[in-house]
């Protein structure tokens, strides 16, 4: 059996654990209300963004040989996978979510004869996938999860795609991530960029207004030119969004699990303390006994 | 008939009004917006976006590019970068322009997609100065 002083030091320590675990909890809270606040301001630019291209992708579907964002290069061999993560760790089995995802994906890609190549975005996932898949890695990006994220972060990202898929090195673009339903819960979700899935939720909603639109639109520059610019705007906007939703899931992530560490804190405090009472008084007793019976013998 | 004005960027929705007109910078010219126009879509270049009510100029912001979509009703305007002209920051702009300046004299002269974009960039921050130094004079 523990000492009284083992006792007393390991229940210093976990006191202090505790404290710790809830002062996280807490900065996390606050970041999270920012994190979320800041997704929902990103929320009308990305569905005006998605009305428009519905509208013009339908305006120029009868065109040949549209843009390589819209319509892919016409193969399927080379897969880029972009699993996006936080920096840090601390925040339950959020990360761990992305990288079994993705290590998934990238078995069923291989076994079906594909070229799969990484770019892992945040520090958590580079870590990772350096390890195990370092031949895929081409680029990876990081330290952009956690406090504000800066369009600019998703519009280098999206750059990098366009030239990658300008080039031909790849075929296929796909974004592993943490889709944020609340605090609490976030999904790990696959969401391809290239070639562009029109979601049916964009396409439905724009169906009653298009048909109640009678005149045509019309484009200017033409509607080839201003595909061309819209769509990599797209991409960036998807991307931003779903950096969005990492910065905010990470939060959620990170303050929950942190609640559990403050609870169990708490629980193992409890009861170290009831085996410290019991020792002591053990203690107390035996001195009793050993103090009453010397006096007996004398 | 007014007409609802909503000027977005990426990381807000700037404006959400009705107005009586709109002004803004079109690519190929600057183009107003106003009731019962035919829908229309179009691309920006870097300029101001005057909101008009009663025949007179009540706000206006800068944009740095981007696309419009106007219908009989409505005017979403999704611009890159968007500020009202009274917070543009005429020093911060103006180190902009010597950085891009800087760049298109190191830019490859034979790369054209390369020079047009930086030749857009350069024209849109030239606005934002234009645009920022008028409202303070």
């Amino acid at each position: 059996m523990a000492s009284l002083k083992e006792l007393r030091a390991r229940i210093g320590s976990i006191k202090s654990t505790r404290k710790i675990t809830s002062a996280m909890k807490m900065v996390a809270a606050a970041k999270l209300r920012r994190a979320q606040a800041s997704a929902e301001a990103a929320r009308p630019y990305a569905a005006a963004m998605r009305r428009m291209l519905a509208e013009l992708a339908g305006a120029a579907k009868g065109e040949e040989g549209g843009p390589r964002l819209l319509a892919g290069t016409g193969r399927d061999q080379i897969h880029l996978l972009i699993p996006i993560t936080s920096d840090r760790g601390l925040c339950g089995g959020f990360n761990a979510n992305v990288h079994r995802l993705t290590q998934q994906t990238i078995r069923r890609l291989q076994s079906e004869g594909k070229t799969v190549k990484l770019l892992p975005v945040g520090r958590r996932a580079q870590n990772y996938f350096s390890r195990e898949y370092s031949d895929l890695i081409i680029d990876k990006v990081s330290g952009v999860s956690g406090k504000d994220v800066p369009f600019s972060a998703a519009s280098d990202l999206g750059n990098k795609i366009n030239a990658l898929l300008e080039s031909g090195e790849i075929d296929v673009c796909t974004l592993v991530y943490n889709k944020f339903r609340n605090a609490m819960t976030q999904v790990p979700a696959c969401q391809q960029l290239v070639p562009l899935v029109m979601d049916d939720a964009a396409t439905a909603a724009t169906a009653p207004e298009a048909a109640g639109d009678v005149a045509q639109y019309e484009f200017e520059p033409d509607e080839a030119t201003l595909l061309a610019m819209l769509l990599p705007k797209n991409l960036q906007v998807q991307i931003y969004a779903s950096l969005l939703e990492t910065a905010a899931g990470e939060n959620g992530a990170r303050m929950t699990a942190m609640d559990n560490a403050t609870r169990n804190a708490g629980r193992s405090i409890d009861s170290l303390s009831k085996v410290y009472n019991r020792t002591r008084q053990t203690n107390i007793t035996n001195e009793l006994i050993e103090i009453i019976s010397g006096a007996q013998a004398v | 008939m007014p007409i609802q004005v909503e000027i977005i960027s990426p990381e807000k929705v700037l404006v959400s009004r009705e107005v009586d007109m709109v002004v803004m910078p079109g690519a190929e010219g600057d183009i107003a917006a106003m009731p019962d126009h035919a829908p229309m879509m179009l691309l920006l270049r870097g300029g101001v976006v005057s909101l008009y009510e009663n025949d007179t100029v009540t706000d206006r912001f800068f944009v740095g590019g981007g696309f419009a979509d106007m219908t009989a009703t409505r005017c979403t305007i999704l611009a890159d970068k968007a500020e009202p002209v009274s917070a543009i920051s005429i020093d911060n702009a103006t180190a902009q322009l010597e950085a891009l300046t800087e760049a298109w004299d190191k830019a490859d002269k034979s790369d054209m997609s390369r020079l047009d974009v930086l030749q857009d960039k350069i024209l849109a921050v030239r606005a934002e100065i234009e645009a920022g130094s008028s409202h303070s004079a």
